[in-house]
Order: C-alpha cells, then sequence, then structure tokens
C-alpha cells in the first residue's frame, strides 16, 4: 500500500472511530436523561423487567439456598426498622387478608398457629452483598393459601406493614416456594420487635429486601402491589 | 515515494476491542458503586488492615449511595458485555487469528525474555509473529478474565437458581471475592497494557484503529 493510501485509511479510521467515540457518548448522556421509572432511567428499568421475565421462566421450587450449616442461637443482622418504629399492642395484632382491595380474612395469630408448622434452615441474601445463616420457623405460605383456600391463580401478593410505611410485592410462584414462610421464629426463638414480631416473611429465593417484618397485611391481585425498593431504582423482581 | 504498509489487525477485532474498552469501564464503575454497600475485601496486615477500596475513595469518586443506580447499570450493561465478549471470542476461533493469540510451547519463556527486554537488561527482543510471548499471555489470560468475571457474576446474581455455578467457584462469598479480584485484575492489565501502548508508539497504535501498520 502507497503512503499517500495509507494515510487516507489512517485518517478515515480515526474518523470513524472519533464520531463513534461521541455517539456513545450522546447515547449515554441521552439514556442517563431519560424519564425516569422508579428512580432509574426508564431504559434501564426495562431491562430490569427484562431479566425479572427471563429468570422467573427458569425458576423452579426445586431449587433452594443452603439449608446446612445454619449457626443457630447467632442473632440475625437487623438491617432496617422500616414500619417497625412505633410500637404495637402484640394482643390486638391481627392479619387482614385483602383479594383485590376486598378483605377476606382477619386473622388473629393463634389462628395461625394453628396451621402444621415448618422448620427450616437458610443462607440469606442481602442486596447489599453480604448474606447470613439462620434457622426459621412458621407457616409455609403455600399452606397458608391452602388452609384458607385462597386462591393461587393471582399474579402478585403484596404485604405491607400495620403503619403502611414498608410495603413489597412479589410474584406468587416466588410465594409458593416451599422456603417461603410466614416467620413466627428464629433460630428457636420468638421473634424479636426488631426482626419482625409477631409475625414476618421470609423468603430466601429473594433478596432480603422482600422479607417484610411485621406484616399487618396481605394483598393479592392481578396488578403489581406497590413495592417500596422498586420506587427507589431497585429490581422489582430481586430474585435470586 | 511508497512505503510497504501491511494489514495487521483485522477489522472485527477492532470492532470488538474498541467496543469492550467503554463497556468493560462502565461495567467496573457500576461494580465500584454497588461495592460500595458491602466494602469487606482488605489485607490483613497484623493489627492493621490494608482495606482494597478506602471510603475516602469512594468518596472522592462520589460512588457513596448509589447502590441501586449501580445494579440498574451493571445489570444493563452486562448484556452488551457478554454478548461482545462471545461474539470476539467466536470470531477469534473461527477466524483461526487464535493461532496469533494462544500460547503454545515456548510461550512462557519467550515472555520472559520480552519482560528483560523491556527493562533493558537484554538487548534483543526474542523472535516473534503478530505478538510476542509476553502479549500471548496477557491478552489470553485476559480473555479468561472475562469469562471468568461473567461466570462469577451470574454464580451471585442468581446463586439460588444457579446453585450449581456458585458452588463451583466455592459459594457465594468466595465467588463474589473472585469476581472482585478479577476486576483488579483488569486495573492491573490497563494499567500496563497502556504503558506498553505508549511505549510501543505510533505505528502500533494506528494498526489498532485503521488496521495497518508500516
Amino acid at each position: 500500500m502507497k503512503s499517500e493510501e495509507l494515510r487516507r485509511l489512517t485518517i478515515k479510521s480515526f474518523a470513524v472511530g472519533g464520531l463513534c467515540a461521541v455517539l456513545a457518548l450522546v447515547a449515554w448522556f441521552w439514556l442517563r436523561g431519560q424519564p425516569q421509572d422508579g428512580g432509574i432511567p426508564w431504559a434501564l428499568r426495562q431491562v430490569h423487567e427484562l431479566n425479572g421475565r427471563l429468570w422467573s421462566k427458569v425458576f423452579s421450587h426445586d431449587r433452594t439456598p443452603p439449608t446446612l450449616g445454619a449457626a443457630a442461637g447467632t442473632k440475625p443482622r437487623v438491617n432496617g426498622l422500616l414500619g417497625l418504629e412505633k410500637p404495637i399492642d402484640q394482643r390486638l395484632w391481627r392479619l387482614q387478608v385483602f383479594a383485590e382491595d376486598k378483605l377476606v380474612q382477619t386473622l388473629p395469630l393463634s389462628g395461625l398457629k394453628l396451621l402444621p408448622l415448618t422448620n427450616t434452615a437458610t443462607q440469606f441474601y442481602c442486596i447489599e452483598g453480604w448474606s447470613t445463616r439462620f434457622s426459621y420457623s412458621g407457616v409455609k405460605f403455600s399452606d397458608f393459601m391452602k388452609a384458607f383456600g385462597l386462591a393461587t391463580t393471582y399474579r402478585y401478593v403484596g404485604l405491607e406493614t400495620p403503619d403502611h410505611l414498608y410495603y413489597v410485592s412479589i410474584d406468587m410462584d416466588s410465594m409458593m416456594h416451599p422456603m417461603t414462610l410466614l416467620a413466627l421464629e428464629m433460630n428457636e426463638r420468638p421473634l424479636s420487635t426488631e426482626n419482625g414480631a409477631p409475625l414476618r416473611l421470609i423468603i430466601p429465593v429473594k433478596y432480603g429486601i422482600k422479607s417484610l417484618k411485621r406484616i399487618g397485611a396481605i394483598r393479592f391481585s392481578n396488578t403489581r402491589p406497590p413495592d417500596y425498593w422498586a420506587e427507589r431504582g431497585y429490581d422489582w423482581y430481586s430474585g435470586l | 515515494m511508497t512505503t510497504a504498509s501491511q494489514p495487521k489487525h483485522r477489522r472485527a477485532t477492532r470492532w470488538f476491542h474498541w467496543t469492550n474498552f467503554p463497556l468493560l469501564g462502565l461495567m467496573i464503575w457500576s461494580g465500584i458503586l454497588i461495592y460500595w454497600a458491602n466494602d469487606i475485601y482488605g489485607i490483613d496486615a497484623g493489627d492493621y488492615t490494608l482495606k482494597l477500596f478506602p471510603q475516602s475513595w469512594f468518596t472522592a469518586l462520589g460512588a457513596d449511595h448509589r447502590l441501586a443506580e449501580g445494579m440498574s447499570w451493571h445489570f444493563f450493561l452486562q448484556w452488551f458485555f457478554v454478548l461482545n465478549g462471545m461474539a470476539y471470542v467466536a470470531y477469534t476461533v473461527f477466524s483461526g487469528e487464535w493461532r496469533q493469540l494462544a500460547p503454545r510451547r515456548g510461550t512462557l519463556r519467550d515472555a520472559w525474555l520480552v519482560v528483560l527486554h523491556d527493562l533493558h537488561l537484554r538487548k534483543e527482543a526474542p523472535v516473534q509473529g503478530k505478538y510476542n510471548g509476553a502479549q500471548r499471555i496477557a491478552y489470553s489470560m485476559i480473555i479468561l478474565f472475562g469469562v471468568l468475571s461473567t461466570l462469577t457474576g451470574y454464580a451471585i446474581f442468581k446463586p439460588v437458581q444457579l446453585f450449581w455455578l456458585r458452588e463451583l467457584f466455592g459459594g457465594y462469598d468466595t465467588a463474589r471475592l473472585i469476581h472482585f479480584w478479577l476486576t483488579l485484575g483488569y486495573v492491573v492489565f490497563f494499567v500496563l497494557h497502556l504503558a506498553q501502548v505508549a511505549r510501543a508508539g505510533w505505528n502500533n497504535f494506528r494498526a489498532m484503529v485503521s488496521g495497518y501498520e508500516i
């Protein structure tokens, strides 16, 4: 190749390269400037949702987190007190169950304790990147559904604290996983206030943000109930 | 005047390379935003622990309290990073380019001689093809890093569904640690790569953009 030709080719390649770099920068700023959906640019939310849809297809009740080696008796890490700040009278506590905004059940704790109890242990993952192990017991969510004749055909389950300050929503399939429990105990002890007494969710196939403490209401719906962290930039699915 | 210029890097290779550069950079950046939320890694030296990424660095980079943002970019960009990487590997295998790249017998010795030569401890550089021994090792290793980053990444992204991958890397915490160290590996590679490119000069750099060198 003649040097004149090489010179032309070099200029052309650098021009194409520079143009692509500019286009990449434009794409970057354009993406960041897109309308927000739950605290992040719309396109990023769409990809979170796409990833969630793909992984929910793979999801299986046969796959579980490690169930052995729970350090029984160690204190579970308390990572937040959202929705727990006001004291409640546990004797007056009732679990309310709604189906599409219609109240279908009101249960005292004694009503739940009549159901078969399940005791298991798990590795439990936090969205911050750490994990912990504990044993826990309570009522399998699937047993709860069966006992009260609740329809598992709803797409979503919403849970919220009595003061409505913390709320999550979860796909029905993950809720029906055999390790998803309405928990009454952790490490063989009744739940402490910070750990969500009198009743909390433990769903180890999701990040800990979904395991709502001090459940006040459970809500079944085909439209996705609000989710505290999904409104603040996090992935709604948050499945593991 | 006629100069004997010849093709060096193929067009596809150059596109894959320059696409990967900003993608990997942004993966590292969003990874830092995620790492902030549980920045536990350090090297123990007696009573003192050297934090691998101290809080002052997060503050300087403005990278604290941005976990949600970091995750959303990381899981968005990973698609492009992984697809570009897979396309590159497939191309390199099927085009036969891997022969110029993969280490072979004598590569380790050559690489050592290249290092000695680069440090001005030895006069002659060993005979080489497109890449010298040190490049064969470094560039093959960085591809392996990419594969491992992807696998450890998925192991910590879906530790329950991909339990076999999680266990392959010795559990969740170990997989996360490997994922982190690989990232440090990219940073070291980048510094050395940049120094070598600067040293090799214009002709070499132009070949990575235009494809031709003299």
